[in-house]
Formats: C-alpha cells, sequence, structure tokens
C-alpha cells in the first residue's frame, strides 16, 4: 500500500453569499495517507499561502468528531465516502494515487455560502430556539430511580441525542429537508417523561420553525439516515409525524 | 390549516391520497381478474359500473383522489426544489440502501399519470362517459367483454408492451409509496420501516402481476393466440 498519494482536488471557491462560485483545481502531491482530509485542506492553504493566494474557507473545530462543525461535500457524498464518521475523521487513506476529489459546500437555500465551502447553519440554532428545550425549573436533583425510565426509551433517547447537528441530513437530502435533525431533537425529549410535558408545544413549534425557514418536504428517501455521520435512524421522523399529527389532532 | 400549511401535513394529505389510490388499483386488479374466469360476469360488473348513481360517486371521488394526489405531488416538488437551492452539486451518488424509485417518484408518477390518460381514452371515454351524456354506445363498447376485444383484439399489438411499461411505473412508485404512507403517518419504528418496505414490495408485485397476466392474457385471447 502507497504511504502518501498524488491527486487533484476540485474546490468550490467563492467570495460571498452573493457572488458567482466556481470550482478551482489544485495538484496535490505526496500527501501521505495518514493525513485527515482536513489536514490535506491546511496543507492546500499553508501552499495557497506560500503562493500569495487566498486560502480556501471551510469550518473546523474540535476535530475529534462530536462538535458537529466540519461539512465538505465530498465525492458526492457529505462528510466523504466513510459511513458514521465527519470528515475531521476521514483519512486521506480511503482514496487513490490519481484520483479527482471534488469538494463542494452543503447546498441548500437554507444554508446560504458564506464564503467557498463555509456556509451558514444558524436556521438549525432557530430551530433549536423555537422548542428544543425542557423550561421548567428543575431545583435540587432528585433520587435517580425517583422516575423509572426503560432501558429502551433511556437507549433510544441517547442515541437521538448524539445528532450534532451538522447538517448532513439537508445536504444528503435531495430535497433538502431538515427532517432528520428535527425528528432527532424532538425525539430525544420524546422519548423520556421529562419531555412529555411540553412533549405538544415543542414538537408543533420546531416543526413550524422548519418550515418557516424554507427547508423542503420529506419524501422518506432516506439519504438523510444512510449520510448521517451520527448514525441517526430514519424511525424518529416517523415518531416526529406521529407526535406531530396526534398533537394536531388533539388541538 | 396544517394539512396545507406545515410539512408533515402535506404529506399527511399525499399519503392517505396515495393509500387510497393503491386500495383502488387493488381492487381493479382483482376485477380484471374476472374476465379470465369468466366473461360474462366480466360484463355484469362493467354493467354494475356503468352510469348508475354509485358508480358515478365512486368515479367522482376517485377523480378526486388523483387530483389531489397530483396537484400536491406537484406542489411539494416545487418546494423541495426551491429548498434545495439554485445551485446543484457537481458530483452526485446514491448511498446505499436509498431506494431508486423514491428519488424518482414524480417522474415515475408522471409515466403512470400518461399511461393512465390513455387508459381513460380507450375505456371511460367509450363506456361511462357516453352514458353520462345520455348518448348511445358504439357497438364496439356494449359490454366489457367487447371493449377489451375492441381494445386488445384486431392485432392491436402496441397496446401490450405500453400498458406493460404503465405497470411497471406503478410498481416501482407503489414499491416506495406504500411503506413511504406508513412512515408519514407515524405508524412507523424499527421494527415496522422494514416489515411495511417488505410488505410494500409484496403488495406492488402482487399489483403488477395480476394487470400483466390479465393484459397478456386479453391481448393473446383476443388476437385468437389461445382458445380459453
Amino acid at each position: 500500500m502507497d504511504t502518501s498519494i498524488s491527486f487533484k482536488l476540485k474546490v468550490w471557491r467563492q467570495q460571498d453569499a452573493r457572488s458567482e462560485g466556481r470550482f478551482e483545481t489544485y495538484e496535490m502531491r505526496d500527501i501521505p495517507t495518514d493525513t485527515s482530509f482536513l489536514e490535506m485542506m491546511d496543507i492546500l492553504n499553508e501552499q495557497l499561502i506560500e503562493k500569495g493566494e487566498e486560502p480556501v474557507t471551510f469550518d473546523h473545530d474540535c476535530r475529534e468528531g462530536i462538535c458537529g462543525m466540519c461539512s465538505l461535500y465530498v465525492n458526492g457524498h457529505p462528510h466523504g465516502p466513510a459511513t458514521g464518521a465527519t470528515t475531521c475523521q476521514l483519512y486521506m487513506r480511503r482514496f487513490h494515487d490519481g484520483d479527482t476529489i471534488t469538494v463542494e459546500p452543503w447546498r441548500s437555500a437554507a444554508f446560504p455560502v458564506i464564503k467557498d465551502l463555509m456556509v451558514n447553519r444558524n436556521a438549525f440554532d432557530q430551530i433549536q430556539q423555537a422548542g428544543g428545550y425542557v423550561s421548567f425549573q428543575t431545583g435540587g436533583a432528585q433520587d435517580a430511580n425517583a422516575i423509572p425510565i426503560s432501558k429502551e426509551a433511556a437507549d433510544e433517547a441517547m442515541d437521538s441525542a448524539t445528532c450534532i447537528g451538522c447538517g448532513a441530513c439537508v445536504a444528503a437530502c435531495k430535497n433538502g429537508s431538515a427532517m432528520l435533525f428535527l425528528s432527532a431533537k424532538v425525539s430525544q425529549f420524546a422519548l423520556l417523561p421529562q419531555g412529555r410535558a411540553e412533549a405538544k408545544r415543542r414538537v408543533k413549534a420546531m416543526l413550524a420553525k422548519m418550515d418557516e425557514l424554507g427547508f423542503g418536504n420529506c419524501t422518506n428517501t432516506g439519504a438523510c439516515a444512510a449520510e448521517c455521520p451520527k448514525n441517526i435512524k430514519l424511525s424518529n421522523i416517523s415518531r416526529l409525524n406521529r407526535e406531530f399529527v396526534c398533537a394536531k389532532c388533539k388541538d | 390549516m396544517w394539512l396545507t400549511n406545515s410539512s408533515v401535513g402535506r404529506k399527511v394529505i399525499m399519503s392517505v391520497t396515495g393509500l387510497f389510490l393503491v386500495l383502488f388499483v387493488t381492487f381493479h386488479a382483482l376485477m380484471n381478474a374476472v374476465a379470465i374466469i369468466s366473461l360474462s360476469a366480466y360484463d355484469a360488473i362493467c354493467e354494475f359500473l356503468g352510469a348508475n348513481w354509485y358508480a358515478v360517486a365512486g368515479t367522482a371521488v376517485l377523480a378526486g383522489g388523483f387530483a389531489i394526489h397530483i396537484i400536491y405531488a406537484f406542489w411539494l416538488t416545487f418546494q423541495n426544489r426551491k429548498a434545495r437551492g439554485n445551485n446543484r452539486y457537481a458530483v452526485n451518488s446514491r448511498p446505499k440502501n436509498v431506494e431508486w424509485a423514491s428519488q424518482n417518484m414524480l417522474v415515475l408518477g408522471i409515466i403512470v399519470c400518461c399511461f393512465l390518460i390513455l387508459h381513460l381514452f380507450q375505456f371511460w371515454a367509450n363506456m361511462q362517459l357516453p352514458e353520462l351524456l345520455n348518448n348511445e354506445l358504439s357497438p364496439e363498447f356494449r359490454t366489457g367483454e367487447k371493449a377489451l376485444e375492441t381494445i386488445f383484439g384486431n392485432n392491436n399489438w402496441w397496446v401490450l408492451p405500453v400498458y406493460l411499461i404503465g405497470f411497471a411505473a406503478l410498481w416501482f412508485h407503489i414499491s416506495h409509496g406504500f411503506w413511504s404512507a406508513f412512515q408519514t403517518l407515524g405508524t412507523a419504528n424499527d421494527k415496522w420501516i422494514p416489515r411495511w418496505q417488505c410488505i410494500s414490495k409484496w403488495w406492488a408485485s402482487i399489483v403488477f402481476i395480476m394487470f400483466a397476466v390479465e393484459a397478456i392474457y386479453f391481448a393473446l385471447h383476443f388476437n385468437g393466440i389461445i382458445n380459453c
């Protein structure tokens, strides 16, 4: 196995939200396969800075798959060809010598490009602010066993809570729908007794906010769940639908 | 009204009308099967579904179901394309576990719709419509048997492949639409998603096989190739 590879990198460059974007091709030489994808982008940027060109803008923060900042649509997949992993957990050993690697920003009307590969995902914050919390006084912590919760419900709520809000579901969806994100955020509370108190208000408010922000309608293609770096399950969307339809019918 | 204002509400409308149409095509296929067993029984069904008030009411509800399903399909697709934005991805790939049909429902629906229009021109426009307008039925369409002979017989060999294409599009459309409807109505979870998907494929296949066998039988029977 080669320890380093050379390839062409096609990167989307766009000055700002209003400018027309275009692809630029860069020749990357002798990149060690142990390099992470974002480190490879760092190498590219150092080369660009040395040449006096403007570096490529892209989102990143923790680089250990928990913060949800990294994005990048690599070769037709959000977070690249690896499954269950974010872009920062993607390594160059996934690619081959002589490949052309295409890197694009998330493309969705609700996620406008800020610059190059960085998009504005503030819409997700707004959806969360619309109801993705519990709003009662908790006071002193009560005994852990005071409210029994089944292992299944606890596990499933925890799985839903692993959503990092990166937006890969929206990027993968041909309809630009944010239903997987929303369903994870609704499910993590809907499954637990503490979340039931405000369940109806929460699902209605969050869904209304999502629709208002211009995300598309879910057609159950399942591309979101297939591309999710945290393996959020499609069954969450059915739970969201159930919560919403029941809440509306009870009005 | 949440059924029009919210994304989930609009999908509920698509699901309910879709399931209604699935039931309709299933009954349609079952009634066609009667023609293979007994042509005189089939004539009786055609007579029953003529211009009687219950048949006309049924046709109106059915047409309403089709109209809502089609209007919502275009409306949802328009909204979804807008949500996707103006810039398309340069590289696209379909992830594993994502059905081809699920991403092409509108195209499949349009093919089914084209087939439906042809089918209505061939049968409905010559059978129930003249009765509604109090016109005389032409002798070629006076009974169900005659109508089948007129359309499939007379060496009209182009009809069979066109019908089979329509049925194939319907198979793909139902194979996704059926389970998708139950997912939208909130009746799915980790256990039931694969179950609905399995039932979906079976249902679509049974409807397809019934329709295909019937069309092939009519084409062979009314062109004198088989005599049973």
